[in-house]
């Protein structure tokens, strides 16, 4: 089958975490070679494990966790006897690595071209003019525009997708035989994780490099994988070539992981025809003006130009679109955090944009939100009895009947009345989801606005959450205005979908019609770039 | 880049105005009437002579034209007479600034060197016996009172080992010139500038202590590790550049206020600076000359925020030239 010798083979390393952790190894008897040529991705959910296994490999691993066993072969070596002076001679020469986060991967106070020159600079290679024509033509190399301006340019100048395209051109720089990619275009858009991946596919093959691809989306791992790993709780539940893993899968866990993932086929949805209107939004303009100094042009961003739209009673509204696209904003302005230039709000027959002070505030808790990171949303320093029974006895409830309600509650989103008592970081990503989900309920609300309420969260925690949403929807005769970057997700829980693209909607129909005849360009894109479509079977 | 020194320019002669206008009432709030006062100590208290001396000074003038007065001074540059003094207070406060200058810039490099290599070593030996010492030392400077320090300097330098004059500028009547003055100078220096530089070092060490081993946690620091670069530049080229952000923030706070936080290190250690010259002018309820020490101090902050802000443009290039 495979006949190259591996460039990297990783033997039963087992790496222990700190005394007191949820398990005693974070990789358990983990082994896995690298070939040339080949990309390897390692694929789990977050606490599996991967990104400890990457590090191992390119000696990085933090100080509070120690390998207690297991070899890394690289080179007729074993790298985990190597002293600091030589990790430091391989790493960036001979391996590389790059992160997720392509923003504080970067020196902020550095320019893009003198950090490219480092690499050369760290194993005492050619002259400073050298270094800098070499970065120069490796910011060509990985397609940067403009190649002159973005070496003297700083990370914060550039886009998300073009500081990503910097940490692989300074990845690539010395030729490494073996790349390690830590999910490296999680941060990134859904169009701009198609280039890179595209980019680090072709160099990769151009360069007969070993990589190992780390990645919690099934999507990406389709499109660029030749073997798979599957990783669970640090040890490896089933591993192949990614065709065989994604066609017959053998273990439980790697099927329900396959299941979970969303499918870009929306299901049969019943009709909406005859529903009351439950909000009306007609003619939404909302335009950020930074002050520029007295000698400067102000700049302007558009977060909403004449936004229309209305969601019917009991209806889920998504609203789709790139970082930046204004579904933020729009989602703020409805539930009237932010203050519209122009435009209405109409929740039932109550203009939501006329009211002020007290008015408001009685009608506030008619429309909820959840939030996107269970973490920052929900007050450390208060129980979770507190944190949903809140809002109700501000709104004038009897102390003891909102705590029996807010028990009620939790338990409606499938925890035990013992959670009252506890605090925030006792909970689990998932678990926090549903207690902002109990807390956007407590108020009795007719509409919920989800601000990228599942993104944060592992595919299998999603799915759960996602039925959450959809069941207690349709208990409680919800309206929900569903904001998402993932089209997966928008398409198994919309019955409508407004595309958003630089603050306007471009292109709103029923789910089913627009994944079946996009007509609008950005649109098309979008769907187009959503990973791992065609290896995977229609039928799911 | 000029467009906002301009602007910032503008902004600051606005404060400053205001600063005078609110000194210029204040200071006529507190208790006392200097010509009283002066009256006193001439040993002549009747009404006469009191009004004498009003009507000389404009004392007898309504408030708002005293003010008018004033301030068409300032813009003049003109701070007024002091009759204490029997000189202009320009005059006066030009004659002191430079020694003032001389200890408070010492003052400030050396906590500002110190406190840097300080925090840079209890960072990298975080939790080891070094960053226990390193943070106690510092703390014992900064708890103990400046004239406390000041004395036990005296005592201990000058008294028990003769190494270093206890007061003055230069020492009197030796008339010395060249390099010979200069390290006369140098030596009185010493002891003010670090009783005052200590007291500032430790919140610069704790700061740059605390500021390293948050960056030291960021992803770049991963990059550059993963680049395969040595410690010693991640930490000098990665680690220290980003921590000092938030030290130069402080830093350019300090130093404004620096000049107010001499006067009981000047008063101590007889330093003829503007300190002690703020300290008899409040004694004496010498209204021009206090106040002229207040719009010198104040101007003096002005310039040292401008300062810090071009110095912060100039290290984080995130910051841009707006206002």
């Amino acid at each position: 089958m495979m006949t190259a010798p591996p460039a990297v083979s990783i033997k039963n390393l087992r790496i222990a975490l700190p005394k007191g952790a949820e398990r005693p190894f974070a990789v358990d008897g983990v082994s896995l070679d690298l070939r040339p040529g080949k990309i390897v991705c390692v694929v789990g959910e977050s606490g599996s494990g991967k990104s400890m296994c990457a590090h191992a490999l390119m000696g990085l691993l933090p100080d509070t966790v120690n390998v207690t066993s297991g070899e890394i072969q690289f080179e007729g070596r074993d790298l985990l006897k190597l002293d600091d002076d030589r990790w430091r001679d391989l790493r960036g020469r001979r391996l590389a690595m790059i992160f997720q986060e392509p923003m504080t991967a970067l020196n902020p106070l550095m320019r893009i071209g003198d950090q490219m020159a480092e690499m050369f600079e760290a194993h005492g290679l050619l002259t400073p003019r050298e270094r800098r024509a070499k970065a120069l033509s490796l910011a060509r190399e990985v397609g940067l525009p403009d190649p002159e301006r973005i070496v003297r340019a700083y990370p914060h100048q550039l886009s998300g997708g073009q500081r990503q395209r910097a940490m692989i051109a300074m990845a690539l720089a010395l030729e490494p035989a073996v790349l390690v990619a830590d999910e490296p275009t999680t941060a990134l858009d859904v169009t701009t994780q198609a280039q890179i991946l595209k980019l680090i596919r072709n160099l990769q093959r151009s360069r007969n490099m070993a990589v190992m691809f780390i990645t919690h989306d099934f999507g990406v791992v389709a499109d660029i994988a030749d073997q798979v790993v599957v990783l669970r709780h640090g040890k490896v539940v089933e591993e192949g070539p990614a065709a065989t893993v994604f066609n017959e899968p053998k273990h439980d866990y790697t099927k329900a992981l396959l299941a979970a993932v969303p499918s870009m086929h929306p299901p049969a949805r019943a009709p909406l025809d005859d529903l009351a209107r439950a909000v009306e939004v007609i003619g939404l303009d909302k335009t950020y003006v930074t002050s520029g100094g007295w000698f400067r042009e102000d700049r302007r961003v558009d977060a909403a130009r004449a936004v229309n739209f209305n969601i019917l009673k009991g209806e889920t509204l998504g609203l789709v679109g790139e970082s930046g696209s204004g579904k933020s904003s729009v989602a703020r302005l409805v539930m009237r955090l932010i203050e519209a230039d122009r435009g209405t709000v109409r929740i039932g027959d109550t203009d939501l944009t006329q009211l002020s002070g007290k008015a408001l505030r009685a009608e506030r808790h008619r429309i909820q939100m959840i939030f996107q990171d269970p973490f920052a949303s929900l007050n450390p320093r208060r129980k979770i009895g507190h944190i949903v029974a809140d809002g109700p006895i501000a709104a004038g409830a009897d102390s003891k009947a909102a705590f029996d309600r807010a028990r009620d509650l939790l338990k409606m989103v499938g925890l035990d009345a013992g959670a009252l008592e506890r605090y925030p970081h006792e909970f689990s990503g998932g678990q926090r989801q549903r207690i902002g989900i109990a807390r956007a309920l407590a108020l009795e609300p007719e509409i919920i606005v989800a601000d990228e309420a599942v993104s944060a969260l592992d595919v299998s925690v999603q799915a759960q959450v996602l039925r959450l949403l959809e069941d207690l929807k349709a208990r409680l005769g919800l309206s929900m205005l569903f904001i998402t970057h993932d089209l997966r997700v928008a398409a198994q829980i919309c019955d409508r979908i407004a595309v958003m693209q630089r603050g306007v909607i471009v292109e709103l129909k029923p789910t089913a019609q627009l994944f079946a005849a996009p007509e609008h360009p950005y649109t098309r894109e979008l769907l187009a770039a959503v990973p791992g479509q065609k290896e995977r079977a229609p039928a799911a | 880049m000029l467009s906002f020194v301009a602007q910032r320019v503008v902004k600051g002669v606005i404060v400053l105005l205001a600063i005078v206008v609110l000194n210029f009432f204040l200071i006529r709030l507190a208790p006392g009437d200097p010509a009283v006062v002066m009256a006193g100590e001439a040993g002549a208290s009747d009404q006469v002579f009191v009004q004498q001396l009003r009507e000389k000074f404009g004392l007898d003038k309504p408030l708002p034209e005293q003010l008018f007065i004033y301030v068409k001074g300032i813009a003049t540059l003109d701070l007024g007479f002091s009759f204490r003094q029997q000189a202009p207070v320009s005059k006066l406060i030009l004659e002191r600034l430079p020694a003032t200058l001389l200890l408070t810039l010492t003052a400030f490099a050396i906590s500002l060197a110190l406190g840097v290599l300080f925090g840079t070593f209890a960072a990298r030996f975080a939790g080891t016996f070094l960053d226990t010492a390193i943070t106690i030392f510092a703390l014992i400077f900064y708890a103990m009172p400046i004239f406390w320090v000041a004395l036990m300097g005296i005592l201990l330098f000058s008294v028990a080992v003769d190494w270093l004059p206890s007061f003055g500028y230069e020492t009197v009547g030796a008339n010395l010139t060249g390099l010979a003055h200069l390290i006369d100078v140098a030596k009185h220096l010493i002891m003010p500038a670090m009783t005052l530089g200590l007291f500032f070092m430790a919140t610069y060490t704790r700061m740059t202590r605390a500021s390293m081993l948050e960056v030291k946690r960021l992803d770049f620091v991963k990059t550059a590790r993963a680049k395969g670069l040595p410690d010693a530049v991640i930490q000098r080229r990665h680690v220290l550049r980003n921590a000092l952000l938030p030290v130069v923030t402080l830093a350019g706070v300090h130093a404004g206020t620096l000049i107010g936080g001499a006067v009981i290190t000047e008063t101590v250690f007889a330093w003829p600076g503007i300190g002690r010259l703020m300290y008899d002018a409040l004694l004496q309820r010498d209204y021009n000359l206090l106040l002229g020490v207040f719009v010198t101090c104040s101007v003096m902050v002005l310039i040292f925020n401008l300062i810090t802000d071009l110095v912060y443009r100039l290290v984080d290039p995130r910051i841009e030239f707006a206002a």
